[in-house]
């Protein structure tokens, strides 16, 4: 149990009292970003990077500036639930299906136990979550360590095709917006031949996209603009949260046992593979209204109805940095912001992460432990706080928020070319969610460009430009096979109900 | 009545996206050419990968095209109402103009003072509000804010002449 010996050096790390105190600061920090409007955990975590530089240079600070920044994370987790729940504005796309049984029970008057039972089981869901990060990352990043170019190739390229493969739309869409963040990713100075790229000879573009510009300008610009179309006013219920609603509702919790293990499950498995929290929260919530009891009453207010979704949500998004730990791939756009701060530390994501920085990784993963639990204190007891922050009026709110962006654009490069480039992506984010383009494959693209343009550089100069690299061992063949497999499931789907279809009608 | 009139239909919108989405990628198509997209004798080119790219992109935006000219009674939908690009401009403008104040080739108004406007405006214009309540809410904000990246993470912003009054520059 060499596992247990290496979690235990990293509470170490992780329990001194700044840590702690980094802890509750990035956490609560992370729940108003949640609450607010425009602001969530992929560009509240960007915006907050940049303080983090200086930080990270002294000695374990890396440890300390992860730290920060994933309980922001968990916070942001936690923040979208509340909400959906008191004022049915979803404040993440995974937490769509917590509104469904969550707002009517506030309507009910039961918000205290819908807050209590989505707190607690998101709680349950990232904790289980851990434990399998824990357990199974040193082993995927011992296997992780044999692989070459071709191997990182095509689990990148599983990467990308599972989005188009999970694509609601059209995939189309998914592939059109996921090119044009690689295109971004190749603008500038090329790093193997030195030679410009895509500039067009503007000196501006010499440095390149920034992926932090892109996410701040994308989710956060954007949604403040889909708002305001939207004309809205917080109208939400009353939030109480007092010791005996949250004791009443932990008894009850016992009950849901079934749902809760379900629901991790499925959180889990979706959570590695990119952009799975939302239809995670969605398939456990579908699954558990197919297989309680009571499900023909899930959406007027069930508990068991909050419970599903908002485990499998918070599996998911703990999960999703298991890939970005182990392999480098992050799993979703917050991963991928998480992952650029890696870069920007001076970290190398990947395999060789475990074996060359031990203390960051398991203080990382030590952390992840007390931050939920920190998290799940902090918003026990925060509730009528954090609800109060969204009465404040959107006059004020929505350029506060403009503003923040503004300066966390600025303070990336220091330079205000890239807050008018935020801007820009701000208006391409509107439209991109108006006519259903998605927006993480072009975040992640955009991070992960270079190095998937890299390794299947090198992978080509292996085999001296055959594609026959990415089948030239068992290993390597069954990865791109899957990826292939999913990249081109659309159709396979298409083709498999046709046929369905004429054998039904024969 | 007039709030409600579709600005443009979902599929002029659709074909809009899309056209840029062509156009980008025969740019970056193009520009890969240049650079040389084949095989050179140490290896791809750097045009190799990009060149790709582009030609994925095109052909999605082609596809893209193709469905929407066929998008039946969806594509009659309104992409944007008057009233809904209406509210978004009079959010959008002032950003502009808030940006442009920050730095110009003119006159730098430094990033504290221009947000302090900024918020005022939106506070007076879209929220109605009093100067008993504007005045203490703009400046209140970004004094914090000064103070947070200024002097505790000590990461600095642009500045213009108030804050060199100071003696911050």
């Amino acid at each position: 149990m060499q596992e247990i010996q290496s979690l235990m050096g990293g509470f170490a790390i992780a329990m001194t009292w700044f840590n702690l105190a980094l802890m509750f600061a990035g956490v609560t920090l992370g729940v108003l970003i949640g609450v607010l409007p425009g602001l969530g955990g992929a560009n509240g975590v960007a915006i907050l990077l940049p303080l983090t530089f200086s930080m990270a240079q002294q000695p374990g600070g890396a440890t300390s500036a992860i730290i920060l920044l994933s309980c922001i994370y968990w916070g942001a987790l936690f923040g979208g639930a509340i909400t959906s729940i008191l004022f049915n504005i979803p404040g993440e796309p995974w937490s769509v299906a917590t509104t469904f049984d969550g707002y009517p029970l506030s309507q009910k008057g039961r918000a205290g136990a819908a807050l209590t039972a989505a707190f607690t089981s998101s709680f349950v869901g990232a904790l289980v979550a851990v434990v399998l990060i824990t357990f199974i990352s040193p082993v995927i990043a011992r296997f992780a360590l044999k692989f070459g170019p071709p191997e990182f190739f095509s689990v990148y390229l599983l990467t990308f095709s599972a989005f188009v493969g999970m694509a609601k739309g059209t995939p189309f869409k998914t592939i059109a917006a996921m090119m044009s963040g690689f295109a971004l990713a190749a603008v500038g100075i090329d790093t193997v031949t030195g030679q410009l790229r895509l500039t067009f000879d503007f000196p501006e573009l010499l440095k390149g996209f920034d992926f932090l510009i892109a996410v701040i300008g994308l989710f956060g610009i954007g949604e403040i603009l889909l708002t305001i179309e939207e004309g809205l006013e917080f109208k939400g219920a009353q939030a109480k949260l007092n010791m005996k609603v949250v004791i009443d509702t932990w008894k009850e919790l016992p009950k849901y046992w079934r749902t809760s293990i379900r629901s991790s499950a499925v959180g889990c498995l979706m959570g590695i593979v990119p952009g799975g929290a939302t239809p995670a929260s969605f398939m456990a919530y579908g699954l558990a209204k197919k297989v309680s009891k009571d499900g023909e009453h899930f959406g007027t207010g069930k508990v068991e109805g909050v419970v599903a979704p908002e485990t499998a949500a918070h599996a998911a998004g703990t999960a999703a940095l298991l890939p970005m730990l182990t392999l480098g791939v992050p799993g979703s756009p917050t991963a991928a912001v998480l992952l650029g701060g890696l870069l920007i530390w001076g970290l190398q994501p990947g395999p060789l992460l475990f074996v060359e920085q031990a203390d960051f990784v398991w203080g990382l993963i030590a952390s992840m432990y007390l931050g939920n639990i920190v998290g799940l204190i902090v918003v026990l007891t925060c509730v009528p706080l954090f609800a109060s922050i969204l009465r404040i009026p959107f006059a004020i709110i929505a350029p506060v928020i403009l503003v923040i962006c503004a300066i966390g654009a600025y303070t990336v490069h220091g330079s205000m070319f890239d807050v008018w480039l935020m801007v820009g992506f701000g208006i391409l984010g509107y439209v991109f969610k108006k006519l259903d383009y998605p927006m993480a494959p072009l975040v992640l693209a955009l991070v992960l460009g270079d190095r998937a343009e890299d390794s299947f550089r090198q992978s080509m100069l292996g085999s001296q430009g055959s594609l026959s690299a990415f089948f030239a061992n068992p290993l390597v063949g069954t990865i791109t096979g899957v990826a292939l497999l999913l990249l081109f499931w659309p159709l396979i789907s298409k083709l498999i109900s046709l046929a369905r279809g004429r054998s039904s009608a024969g | 009545m007039e709030e409600k009139k579709p600005v443009t239909s979902m599929r002029v919108a659709e074909l809009v996206m899309a056209g840029l989405f062509l156009a980008f990628g025969a740019l970056v198509m193009w520009d890969s050419r240049r650079l040389g997209s084949a095989w050179a004798e140490d290896g791809p080119q750097a045009g190799y990968f990009p060149f790709y790219i582009g030609l994925l992109i095109v052909v999605s935006a082609a596809a893209i095209i193709f469905r929407a000219l066929n998008l039946g009674e969806k594509g009659r939908e309104a992409f944007v109402e008057w009233g809904q690009l209406r509210m978004i401009l009079t959010v959008m403008i002032p950003t502009l103009i808030y940006v442009a104040l920050i730095r110009n080739p003119w006159f730098d108004l430094g990033i504290y003072v221009a947000s302090a406007i900024f918020i005022a405006f939106f506070m007076r214009h879209l929220g109605k509000y009093g100067w008993a309540r504007i005045v203490p809410v703009s400046i209140g904000v970004m004094v914090f804010f000064f103070f947070m990246f200024e002097v505790w993470f000590k990461v600095p912003l642009p500045k213009g002449p108030l804050e060199a009054a100071f003696g911050f520059s």
